[in-house]
């Protein structure tokens, strides 16, 4: 997981965090953010937008954990 | 652990929307009316939620035509088109759908929901993309789930988006779907196909165009969103429903495609699910013929939407999307929400109440859907429970305040 990454999307995840909770890469979307499925797909688009990169839908329901989301924009990237 | 327990969030936020009062996602229907009453908790109630947009689930010419071919032709066809056969009133129907919207192909479906399912994961494989608006409806969800593309997103009504997502996608050597709605059903607001059409035809994708909640009710002939912005020519594929303005249950699709038919023996959700029933065929074959007749059901359709859009935004609330049949109120969080609902039904008017998770944005919603049916004096009444309401939400909002 490169720092850069992590970050950037860490910075993305504030909109998320209205009660400014502590954010890991162990931090569940849906459980502890309260993310559900609509918003999830806006965070989704903002993060393609920021990389320049695709994520399709269907490795989106795979994600748990900020973590996981760091990992599949890393995977995408890569691939370029 | 139980099976159940993956639904412990979701029972909880139930729980404390039955706190408030009236369960909003169960209402029982003691008995329909017409196409615009029912009783519902012994209370005569006014519906102006039901999609029934021009008002056809009365029609005496509909419901003959039914009660004749129930009759005629049994309860149902036991079976899919596939196994038992096709009854030539399914291919009948089909050759009105064509004609009706002038394409060479037309395929029914046994839901609107299928439809969908049935017309996306047909057309996209494996090795395509599927490039769906970020609010588009479950049924599209779940057709993008069912195949085997890939699907991106890209922000609603948003062409510029679209373009730099076939962009990103120009040199993987895919066919491409786009998938948008003419009418989104939540908020009432509609696609700007024309530019849609321009980024489609410069990256050389398909469009499907999804006109559910807009068939019968938009353009000039009602074929939809895509008759009043003009662009037919340059849309691939329509989608829409017989359950909302053809007062019935099921599907169709229309393409100009000459291979369209192969979804037939290739799309599971056409292949594997009981056909049509015989009597829904001659409802809804009559209701279409209806549509194409009486002109003037747009027209009633339209004055009543502007009466109750214009009454409702005359009493302060805040309205989601310019004028159209489907007219969404922004409430302030959930718990108002599911109160003014409540107020609402207890005075004998029934609306959608829509909760973030079915809603964009994270908003709340009481949504309104306008029939043909509507008698002026009934949006009268309507807009006077709503103006209880406004008063109210006012009150309470200064309580707080204070």
């Amino acid at each position: 997981m490169t720092e850069n990454v992590l970050n950037e999307i860490m910075a993305l995840m504030q909109r998320y965090n209205p009660d400014g909770k502590p954010l890991d890469a162990g931090t569940e979307l849906g459980a502890d953010l309260n993310i559900d499925s609509v918003a999830a797909m806006d965070l989704i688009m903002e993060i393609e937008d920021k990389f320049d990169i695709d994520i399709p839908m269907n490795q989106v329901a795979e994600l748990k954990t900020i973590g996981d989301l760091v990992a599949l924009a890393e995977g995408q990237l890569q691939q370029g | 652990m139980d099976i159940f327990d993956k639904y412990a969030g979701i029972e909880q936020r139930h729980r404390a929307l039955l706190s408030i009062g009236g369960d909003p996602f169960a209402v029982r229907v003691d008995r329909i009316l017409s196409a615009t009453e029912a009783l519902i908790g012994g209370r005569r109630t006014i519906l102006v939620g039901t999609n029934n947009y021009l008002g056809l689930t009365f029609d005496p010419a509909c419901i003959e035509a039914g009660c004749k071919v129930l009759k005629s032709d049994g309860t149902g066809t036991t079976g899919s088109r596939v196994a038992n056969g096709t009854y030539g009133r399914h291919t009948d129907l089909e050759a009105a759908f064509a004609r009706f919207f002038a394409r060479r192909k037309a395929i029914v479906f046994t839901t609107g929901y299928q439809a969908n399912l049935a017309t996306i994961c047909g057309l996209a494989g494996p090795d395509d993309v599927i490039l769906a608006d970020a609010d588009s409806h479950a049924s599209i969800w779940d057709g993008c789930k069912l195949s085997p593309a890939e699907t991106v997103i890209f922000r609603h009504n948003d062409p510029d988006h679209l373009d730099k997502r076939l962009t990103r996608l120009a040199d993987k050597g895919q066919c491409k779907l786009v998938v948008v709605e003419g009418l989104y059903s939540m908020l009432g607001d509609t696609a700007p196909l024309k530019e849609f059409v321009e980024v489609k035809k410069k990256h050389g994708a398909f469009l499907l165009v999804d006109e559910a909640h807009s068939f019968g009710v938009f353009g000039e002939h009602g074929r939809g969103v895509a008759e009043a912005e003009g662009v037919e020519a340059d849309v691939d594929f329509v989608v829409g429903t017989f359950s909302k303005s053809l007062g019935g249950s099921g599907g169709f699709a229309v393409s100009d495609h000459p291979k369209f038919d192969l979804l037939r023996i290739a799309s599971r959700p056409y292949m594997f699910t009981a056909s049509p029933s015989p009597a829904t065929m001659a409802t809804v074959t009559e209701a279409l013929h209806q549509i194409e007749t009486r002109p003037e059901l747009r027209k009633r359709i339209w004055a009543n939407a502007e009466q109750l859009h214009t009454g409702l935004r005359d009493l302060g609330f805040t309205l989601m999307a310019p004028l159209s049949p489907v007219i969404a109120i922004r409430m302030p969080d959930e718990a108002t929400a599911v109160m003014a609902w409540n107020r609402l039904i207890e005075s004998g008017v029934y609306v959608n109440l829509a909760l973030p998770g079915g809603t964009p944005n994270g908003v709340c919603l009481l949504r309104c859907s306008v029939s043909a049916a509507h008698e002026p004096a009934q949006i009268a009444t309507v807009l006077g429970c709503f103006a209880e309401l406004a008063s109210e939400l006012d009150r309470l909002s200064k309580q707080n305040a204070a």
